[in-house]
Parts: C-alpha cells; structure tokens; sequence
C-alpha cells in the first residue's frame, strides 16, 4: 500500500473513547499534529461517544445520537483511520508494531494507551448469570433496557455516582429498584454524612429502596439472576442485577508490553509511559500515585499530551482540584476538595434548610476555603471551586462565605443568579472541560456565535454534564449585549421570553388578551404562532376565569372540534362515565347511536369508558344530541383537561376495601371535569393498598386505607412511565377533595403548557409541592377556592351546545353550488 | 394556461376568521381547502400536507400560514410551500373575490362534469 510512502509519522490510538478522542482532537488543532497520520483501534462497535452521558440515555433524557461525539464522517474529513469491534491484544516494542484481536497488524512510531477502565467485578457468586451486567457501554445500557421492558425488579450494588444513576435511570424506566450499598451512607467520598443522608431521603422519597451496610454475598439464581443475598441474612428478589461499585484502570495491554505499572499505567508529568514513544491518558493511567475517574482532570492530560505529541516539550500535567455532580433530574449535588475538617486548625461552617432540602458546607483552612458540599442548590459550585483552586484568601468574607457568591460578594439587590458579567475571563466556567469564561467570549466574538448550541460545540462548554448550562447562556447573552438575567427557554421562535415569565406578566401586568400579551413581550410575528397560540390561549383561561374568552382558532384540532381525530380523518367519541360507573339505559343510548350512524367500532378504553370511533365529522353533532338526550356529556378525551378518574369497587362490594373508593371518584369527577390544564390529567382511586385502580401511575392518584387516604401526585403511564410520589395522608374525604382542587390549581397556574404533571414535579420537586399543599394550609385553601372559582365558567358541556349548533361551519363542508 | 372555470363557492362570510373550509368537491379526486387568514386574505389549497397528507384545513392559521395537525410541518398559504427545515410543496388553487362571493378557478378538463 502507499502506508510505506506516507512520510508522517504514523500515531496508533488504542482505545476510542473519550480520553482517547479527545487528545487526537486537540492534535488536530495543533500545527504540530500535521505531522501524523492516525489509526484509531475500538474494542465497542460503536463511534466515539459520551460515556459520562449514559446515564440520560437509560433514565431515557438523551437517546444513543444524541451523545456521539464525533461520526464516522468526522473520521472521514480528518483522514483517521478507524476500525470499531477490534480490540488491539498486543503491542509489540521489539519490531514496533500493534496487533489486533481480528489479526490486523500496524506499525507505529508513537502509540497512545487509551484503554480507560473496566468495572471492578469482585469474584461474587452468581455474577455473570444471565440477567446481571455492569454499567460500563452502550451494551451494557441495552441490557439494562431490555430488562426493563420485560421484567420489574431491579437490584443495583454500589451507592457511588455510577450506580446511583444506574438506579434512577432503571427507576424511570418504570422498575422497581432496590439500592444496595456497603457503607453507611451515599457517595461517601464525594459527599460527607448529612448530604449522603439528605441524596438517601430525596431517592427514598422517589421510590429506590436501600440496603445500606450491605455486604452482598451471593447474586442467586439457576438460569438468571433471581435476587441478591447479603451477607447479614437480608435478601432482596430481583429479574435485573446492576454492578456499579467502581472501575479499575484497564492495564493488561501494557502489563504485556512490560510498561511499568502499578494501580495504573504509570505516566510522568508528560503524560509519557515508561517507554518514551509510548503516550498514555485517561482511566487507564496513574500520575504521581493518583487514579481518575472524572472528566476534567482527563481533558487536562489530553492537552498535555496533544502538546507533547506536536513537540512541545514544555507541556505538563498537573492534578487540581476535582469537583463532582450526580446526574439525576432534580437532585442537584456538588463536592470539591475536603468532605470535612481534618486537623484542629480546620474549620466547618454549615448551612441547613430541611424544609427546602438545602444543605451547604464549606471547609476552612487558614484562611482559604479547602472543600465544599453543596446540596440542593448547586448554582455557586463552580465559584467555590475556583476559590479552592486559586487558594483564594477568604477571611474578608469568611462570614458570608456560606450563603453563596451573591451574599458574600454584595451583588446590587436584585440580581440573584450568579453575576457572569463581572467574573474575570479566568474563571472556570465549565468544569467538566475546563473551559474559561474567556474563551467562551472569545469564540462567541470571533466567530460570531448567537446561540448555546453553537457555543457547545465551539467551546465544548456546557456539552458534558451541562450542569453550567446557565452560566454558558447568561455569558452569551452579556456578550451579545442581551439581558444578563437567566434565560428560560422561549416558548417559541416568535419571542424570547419563556413560560414563566409570560405566565407572571398577564397576571402581575393585567394582560387580558393574546395582542396584548404578544405587545408587552415584543412579540416577532403578530399573530404568533402554532406552538404560542395555544399556549396563551391557556395561560389567558387560567388567569382570567370568566373574563377571557376562548379562541377556538387557537386551539389543536381535537379541542376545536371535541372529538380525537383518527389518521384516516374521522373522529372518536368518549361519553363521561363518571367514575367508570355506567346504567343500562346509557349502554342502550351508545348502543343505539353506533348503530344510527355505522360507528365501526365500539371500544372499552384503559380509563374505564366507552370509545366510539370512526365518526363522520359532519356527524359529530348529532351524535352528541343523541348522547345528551341520554344524559352523558363530553368526557373530554380529547382535552388538555381531566380526562378519566379511574376507581376500583371499593367498600361497598371488595372484601378488601377500605373506603368508597368508587364514590369518592366520582365526587373528585365531577368537582374537576371540564377544567382546561397544561395537558391531560388523569385520576384514580383505589379502595385499599392493592391498588387495582393503578393510582400510582396517574397525575393525582388516592389510596384508601383503614385510617384514611393517601393521595399521590405527579404519575404517569406512557413511554416514560413514572410511579406518583406520595403527598400526604388525609383523614377524609373533604380533605381529599380540598387537596386535589388546590393540586390542580398549583398545576394550572404554574407549570409550563404541555408539560404533564411527572416533568413539572421533576422540575420543581415534590418538595415544593408539599411546601405549598401540605406546610401552607392557607395557601391550599385558596388555590382550592380560585380553582373551585374558575370551574363555575368551565362545566358547560362543550357537546350538548353543539349539538344546539354552535360552531355549526366547523362541522360542515362548504357545499357544492351550481356551476358559475 | 388552461382553460380555468369558475365555481361559486359562497361568500367569504362562511370561512371563520383565522380558519378553514374544506370543499365538498374535489380537484382531481383531491380535497380542497379555504383558508381565511386575521387580515382577511383568502387562500385555496389542496387539502393534504406534502408530508403525510394531513387535512390542512384543520391545522391553525397564523399570519399567511397554515400549521399541519398532524406533525406541525407550517405550509405557507400563498406558495404551498413547506417553511425550512421541512421540504414540500401542496398545489395552490386559484380564488377570488367578486360581490362578496369567493370563486374557485378549476382547470377545465379536471373540473366535474
């Protein structure tokens, strides 16, 4: 081949990960880099992706593309030769050559080790039975995920970073998941007691069950994993065992290839293996004695041994401080430096708001500010961070410290977020990839960036964790010359300004009208669009009970209509059955109506009613006469709106049951039907803990028990299920019935349009909904009161008036007239 | 050009402001579709999205456009063209105004007999 002409010098990657990856990119954009041509070896199939962001694709955030970092084209453009699937087995120093599992030879002249880690898989019995892996790759995440679909519990050992985010992501895939750990508490060495105690409560609460102190000793099972065993006698059933309790550098290649090495690849400060042709970076590699397991550290030694590999003989690598975050939506964690005081001259200064889940710690030393935990609000982290690297002198503001960079540094009043604008261009933006504010300034002004995304991938800033994403934004925007606050995403192209802030403005300015609103915000397009249309349209309704009149042009079809449009353009329609309770007369009427009109199918919905589906559209209004004649009104299954309230039978026929379950749903029915809210809602009421109304899967579930009834909040079916978490107890059924109006309320006031009960909860948290239903009785009464309010002008039935022949044009072609 | 007759379609009163009609006749088996926007401007067009064939008549109105119900591709209601990043094009049909009645303008050999 033309290989022997080639005069570069021939660099063999192995290992195409991301350390791996990210070093023959910053050659690439060296001058000196030129002198190479690469071959790349991977031992997974795949391209080179972003392993850290695994976990969003098992909690289902992210999807596979979404985290590739570079495609085979990119590849292509940059003349790297890639082989995927062909892990190399030796590297051999006598006739410099690397040879590959599949029999592939090469020589190389400089070779880099990038064989990062593997999960550390102690000799317990039962591992490797079908139904256990570890969570390493993408393969690992497919067999987490098939496990999912078929089989409902899941055990993962070891409370770390890895294997929490193991546990939450198979939790949002709808298992059942039980955590077992061998310390005492979470993330012991990135976080100190309180805040591992605080992480177990916030899981807790979300449903992941822990076995803490626990020594697993055996996984059991014959053909696959039935359950784990632990060594105090405890036993926990599983279908699904994860291994998450840490990574061990992958050393074997250069054990074999007699490279020194000890814990890891033993590496000098550039980044050299003991054979100076040799390079190393990543998992795989010990400097000075330390292991890595964070990104940051390793895009540093990428740098250096980028450097080094174009001839700069100056590079060197040197640890600093290491921050960490746990990726779990609504959790938010932080930890540098010290967990806590080590010697008398230490100081610990705490900050603690049980109520709002908020915990701080700082860890003084001379002076200068030597760690920090940070739990429940972790916007300062990267500030505490630079303190710790820059050995900052902090005893003017030692008192202050603790409540954050906006009290210690006496920002004007007003301004809350963190103040990019007087931040110094040296300072650490992004953690992860150790990125300045200056260099992200300088991108955005050299190449003229205007959005995130093209800042990410300019800068890399904000694309590994994304935990700065606010920060990246507000720089973008002071650059741009654009508001500092922190900004939302817009609810469309037409404006810049998001939900909340348009939501705040028609109540705080008066805005009554969709003109009005889309004048106060500056609005691109005047008459908005299909995406902010309806969104005002709702907002307006919430705001303005009585007042506002609805714009049917502004709704989707199937709310203009009241009626699910089908793929082939007729429609569907669902009578109310309160509570699932239906009469023989009802059933004659339905009966009757589907054969009138040929409605072809006749079907039992998930939610307890009847669909009639195939209905002509010019035939929807007398079809609902026929209904409402029969004393059924719309059941809204095609709403933004409460869609069914699901119920078991209850006390009065279950020997189980607790309560009337049945009854109270159709109270709950029939004080909610006909309110329009940010998307569907859905209720159930089970009559005991059995639960065969499913109340854990819906937006306001309620489980009757012998002392009362739980209500449940922010479930849901669908591609992402998501199991409810408990509110509280009540002891009646008023209470029920206040809880649930003052829910709905909080819901239709605050959370964006079209988002559903589960994200709006991850978003604010169960925390703050318990804040304002359960800790604020007067508060609950009143958001009770406007949504009891509100509903006075919502029950109208939208198919007996059309049946009457309102908006008689939307159901009727224009006919055919006679030729002109 | 063909030869175009002219078909009543009744007056521009009976498409709802910021909203759509579809036509009992079609245009070579085709469905047509009125739309009437907030300025008061009148559109025809085939009443399939390039997309999926969706009933464009059911989508909403904003300004000069239409926004398909089923997947939100916007068809600009002057050119049928899809907006970016879609890319499509529904037949526009021609219409006009005279005495308050809307006309539709149908090729001569595709008109009904």
């Amino acid at each position: 081949m033309n290989m022997i002409s080639d005069p570069r010098e021939h660099l063999v990657v192995i290992g195409n990960g991301m350390a791996g990856m990210r070093t023959v990119e910053e050659l690439l954009k060296l001058p000196g880099g030129k002198r190479f041509r690469i071959t790349v070896f991977g031992a997974e199939p795949h391209v080179n992706y972003n392993r850290i962001m695994l976990s969003s694709v098992l909690a289902g955030d992210k999807s596979i593309d979404e985290i590739v970092i570079n495609s085979r084209e990119w590849y292509a453009e940059n003349e790297i030769n890639l082989i995927t699937g062909d892990a190399v087995k030796k590297i051999d120093r006598e006739t410099r050559t690397v040879i590959s599992a599949s029999g592939v030879e090469v020589r190389y002249d400089k070779i880099l080790i990038a064989t990062g880690s593997r999960p550390l898989a102690p000799p317990i019995p039962g591992l490797g039975l079908p139904g256990t892996c570890a969570f390493r790759d993408i393969a690992d995440v497919d067999k987490m995920l098939a496990a999912a679909k078929t089989h409902k519990r899941a055990v993962v050992i070891g409370g770390g970073l890895l294997g929490l985010e193991a546990a939450w992501g198979l939790k949002q895939r709808g298992m059942s998941v039980a955590l077992v750990h061998l310390m005492p508490t979470l993330m012991e060495r990135q976080l100190d007691a309180a805040a591992g105690q605080l992480l177990q409560r916030d899981l807790d609460r979300r449903g992941i069950a822990f076995f803490t102190d626990g020594q697993t000793e055996e996984i059991t099972g014959t053909d696959r994993a039935e359950g784990v065993q632990l060594a105090d006698g405890r036993f926990i059933p599983a279908d699904l065992v994860v291994l998450a309790i840490g990574i061990r550098p992958n050393i074997d290649l250069a054990k074999a290839a007699d490279l020194e090495v000890n814990r890891g690849i033993v590496v000098t400060d550039d980044m050299r293996t003991s054979d100076p042709d040799i390079f190393s970076v990543g998992e795989c590699v010990e400097h000075r004695g330390a292991v890595f397991g964070l990104v940051a550290p390793i895009w540093d030694q990428a740098k250096v041994c980028a450097s080094r590999l174009a001839g700069d003989e100056t590079a060197l690598f040197t640890s600093r401080a290491l921050a960490t975050s746990l990726k779990i939506t609504g959790v938010d964690v932080f930890s540098a430096g010290a967990l806590m005081a080590e010697g008398g001259d230490d100081d610990e200064i705490t900050l603690r708001d049980d109520n709002r889940g908020l915990y701080k710690k700082i860890v003084v030393r001379d002076g200068k500010l030597v760690g920090a935990v940070l739990y429940g609000d972790v916007a300062d982290g990267q500030w505490y961070l630079g303190l710790i690297r820059d050995k900052t002198d902090i005893r003017e503001m030692r008192d202050k410290l603790v409540f954050g960079r906006a009290f210690a540094e006496s920002l004007p009043p007003g301004k809350t977020g963190p103040d990019t604008a007087s931040m110094p261009d040296d300072a650490q933006i992004c953690g992860c990839n150790g990125v300045s504010k200056g260099s992200i300034v300088c991108a955005i002004k050299d190449k003229g960036l205007v959005s995130l995304s093209q800042v990410r991938s300019h800068t890399k800033a904000s694309a590994s964790c994304g935990q700065c994403t606010n920060l990246v934004e507000a720089i973008l925007a002071d650059t741009l010359g654009g508001a500092v606050e922190k900004k939302a995403p817009s609810i469309c192209e037409c404006t810049d300004a998001g939900h909340d802030a348009v939501r705040q403005g028609i109540v705080a300015q008066s805005l009554k009208t969709m003109g009005a609103v889309r004048a106060a915000f500056g609005w691109k397009k005047p008459e908005g669009c299909h995406k902010c249309r309806p969104a005002l349209n709702y907002y307006l309704i919430c705001a303005w009970p009585g007042e506002y009149s609805d714009d049917s042009r502004s709704r989707f079809i199937n709310e203009r209509a009241h009626a699910n449009i089908q793929k082939d353009g007729t429609y569907s329609v669902v009578p109310r059955m309160w509570g699932g309770v239906t009469t023989p007369s009802e059933l004659h009427a339905i009966a009757a109506v589907a054969e009138k009109f040929n409605i072809p199918t006749v079907k039992v919905t998930g939610g307890q009613r009847i669909d009639l589906l195939g209905v002509k559209k010019e035939d929807l209004p007398a079809v609902w006469g026929d209904l409402s004649k029969a004393g059924m009104v719309s059941g809204h299954a095609y709403a933004k709106g409460l869609r069914t309230v699901k119920t078991c039978v209850g006390s009065e026929w279950c020997r189980f049951g607790t309560q009337d379950s049945t009854g109270l749903g159709i109270k709950l029915e029939k004080m909610c039907w006909g309110s329009w809210t940010p998307h569907k809602v859905k209720f159930a009421v089970s009559g005991c803990p059995r639960n065969c109304a499913e109340a854990t899967i819906k937006d306001l579930g309620v489980v009757c028990v012998e002392a009362g009834y739980d209500l449940l909040v922010g479930g849901n079916g669908g591609v992402d299920v998501r199991v409810t978490d408990p509110l509280v107890r009540v002891a009646t059924e008023e209470d029920v019935l206040e809880y649930t109006g003052a829910f709905m309320q909080l819901y239709r006031e605050e959370a964006h349009y079209l988002e559903r009960t589960a994200p709006w909860i991850a978003r604010v948290g169960i925390a703050y909904v318990k804040k304002r239903l359960v800790d604020d009785a007067e508060g609950r009464r009143s958001l009770n009161a406007r949504f009891l309010y509100s509903q006075k002008f919502s029950q109208d039935d939208p198919w007996a008036a059309r049946a009457g022949g309102l908006d008689a044009q939307e159901f009727t072609k224009l006919p055919e007239l006679a030729d002109a | 050009m063909h030869d175009v007759v002219w078909k009543k379609i009744g007056p521009l009163s009976n498409i709802p402001v910021r909203g759509a009609r579809r036509l009992c006749f079609g245009l070579g088996g085709k469905p047509i579709a009125v739309f009437r926007t907030g300025e008061d401007k009148f559109f025809a067009l085939v009443d399939e999205c390039p997309h999926k064939k969706g009933p464009l008549s059911e989508g909403i109105v904003s300004g000069n456009t239409i926004t398909c119900p089923l997947h939100n591709w916007v068809i600009g209601l002057d050119t049928g063209i899809a907006a970016e990043p879609d890319e499509g094009k529904t037949q526009t049909v021609p219409v006009k105004l005279e005495n308050g009645e809307l006309y539709i303008g149908l090729e001569l050999e595709r008109a009904p007999a």
